[in-house]
């Protein structure tokens, strides 16, 4: 579904990314797990446009879409909840799902009721909230109004990045929870997590990032057993 | 902040009335009827401010050029008032949206100071241009409905202040509706609080800068003609007009559209009212005493919130 070959990607003169090759099954949960600053979010950001690659490729879906501008990517079907949130604070909850779909939002009314009421059923929490500013919510509702306003636009592929960042592990669980329901019904998610146990459980492949390279790939269940990813990752 | 101001512009206003009768009514209303232009061009740097960062100095220029070429039109030749209007203000907004493909798109990833600079050079432009096409004598333009003055309590007012009030509100309304109730608009609001998460949703910040920019200059263009009645058309008023509204603007807090309004109209009382009092020559300095007091006492403005988007 989704390839990425040999991308790189600077900030400046300094390389984030180092000819970093991954593949993301349809139907799969990838993560990519690794310290901070290894360049896991930058992959992410360089997949949805917001980061520009200087060499390599990224594929989606038999279409080379490398430096595509993030308004067409998300149209594409690839829809990326970022870092540390980013809700918009001073809007409501439903605005910020309403704003999700933005990119599709010459769509009819009655989709739009779908989607809404699916969203609010994986998260019912929003439902409640609806009408409240999305700044006032807590960390676990805004990272689940994060993920909700990702929903909003029908994507094929997930891009996730942190979402148990500054989580209580309950609240993680419950979210995991989620994006193993969400999974099932068929999405595919590329999931960048810090958390590697967590991450490695939910998923299907894994790979390791270390300062800007792919260190380490393949079977999530193998990782896990893998030793230096024990040592390194699972303490 | 907010009660302490108005409770002093109350009481001046009071004071202004017991002392003055209907002078003094006659101040406030002729302030209310300059002071609606000026929230309208401060409205114009709001949406652009608030949209992109970018301040907008060529904004006064958008209304110098709506009443000159409503005087092409209309007075010149013989257009019928309501066609000349669109025709002056369907100009104008082409000449912003093509500024902003031109020369803002091109610099959209240069720093706004950059931009900012660029849009100095551009008013300086078209003030030449205006100087070149018009000539530096002030033209006048006839009220769309007579001057025939409505006498109020002592207090006299041309028809042509109802045509700014009423389009002032109106415009006021359709950019509340604009930027609170269709998802362009909030979009737009969106892309200026956090410029990532937007893009990732889906919204163009492109799109979003030229949409700001029409309608800035639709907004400036509008209120120099309407104004043009009553005061007169050159080439040289957009400096004047700008800096009051960049003033009105900051007053009521940069990017908030109703801090636009109260700020515009609190300016124009403020200015007319000092204009009665003290000899008029220093009307103007009334707008840039406010200004500076403004800047160092409270900076966010009356209306203006710490994240500067459009409510």
């Amino acid at each position: 579904m989704l390839r990425v070959e040999k991308l790189s990607t600077f900030y400046g003169n300094i390389q984030a990314l180092r000819d970093v090759t991954i593949r993301v099954r349809r139907g799969s949960i990838t993560t990519i797990i690794g310290a901070n600053g290894a360049g896991k979010t930058t992959l992410l950001r360089t997949i949805s446009g917001l980061n520009k690659a200087r060499h390599g490729l990224i594929i989606f879906e038999d279409q080379d879409i490398t430096n595509t501008p993030p308004n067409k990517i998300v149209k594409m079907g690839i829809s990326h909840a970022p870092q540390g949130r980013q809700v918009f604070g001073d809007m409501t909850v439903a605005e910020n799902l309403e704003l999700g779909r933005y990119s599709r939002r010459f769509a009819n009314r009655a989709e739009y009721k779908q989607d809404i009421e699916m969203v609010y059923e994986v998260f019912p929490i929003l439902a409640e909230r609806s009408g409240q500013l999305a700044g006032t919510l807590s960390g676990g509702e805004q990272q689940m109004l994060a993920v909700g306003r990702a929903l909003m636009s029908r994507p094929k592929l997930l891009l996730l990045d942190e979402p148990s960042m500054g989580l209580a592990p309950k609240v993680i669980q419950s979210i995991f929870k989620t994006l193993f329901r969400l999974h099932e019904q068929g999405l595919s998610i590329l999931l960048v997590e810090q958390d590697a146990k967590i991450a490695l459980e939910t998923a299907d492949y894994g790979y390791v990032m270390r300062t800007g390279k792919v260190a380490l790939g393949g079977d999530a269940g193998e990782l896990l057993e893998n030793e230096e990813v024990k040592k390194i990752y699972l303490g | 902040m907010i009660y302490g101001s108005a409770t002093v512009f109350t009481l001046l206003l009071v004071v202004t009335l017991s002392i003055k009768g209907s002078t003094g009514l006659q101040w406030i209303v002729s302030g209310l009827t300059v002071g609606s232009i000026y929230a309208l061009v401060a409205m114009g740097f709001s949406v652009i401010y608030s949209s992109t960062r970018v301040i907008n100095f060529a904004q006064g220029e958008f209304s110098m050029l709506g009443g000159m070429l409503m005087y092409t039109f209309a007075s010149k030749a013989g257009v019928p008032v309501p066609l000349a209007f669109i025709l002056s203000v369907i100009i104008v907004t082409l000449l912003g949206a093509g500024f902003e493909r031109l020369a803002v798109h091109p610099l959209r990833y240069s720093s706004v100071i950059t931009v900012i600079i660029v849009t100095i050079g551009f008013s300086i432009f078209l003030r030449a241009v205006a100087k070149w096409i018009w000539g530096s004598d002030p033209v006048k333009i006839a009220s769309f409905s007579g001057d025939k003055p409505i006498r109020f309590l002592g207090a006299a007012l041309v028809p042509q202040s109802f045509w700014v009030f009423g389009f002032t509100a109106l415009a006021v309304l359709l950019v509340f509706l604009f930027f609170n109730r269709t998802i362009v608009g909030k979009g737009m609001t969106a892309a200026a609080a956090n410029p990532d998460a937007a893009s990732l949703v889906g919204i163009s910040t492109s799109t979003s800068s030229l949409i700001a920019w029409t309608i800035a200059a639709a907004l400036g263009a509008a209120a120099g003609i309407i104004i043009a009645p009553i005061k007169f058309a050159a080439y040289s008023v957009g400096t004047m007009l700008g800096l009051k509204g960049f003033a009105a603007a900051i007053l009521g807090g940069l990017g908030s559209a109703p801090g636009a309004v109260v700020g515009g109209l609190i300016l124009g009382v403020l200015e007319t009212i000092a204009a009665g009092v003290f000899p008029s020559g220093y009307k103007d300095a009334v707008a840039f005493l406010i200004l500076i007091l403004v800047l160092l006492a409270w900076p966010q403005g009356l209306l203006g919130r710490r994240q500067d988007v459009m409510a």
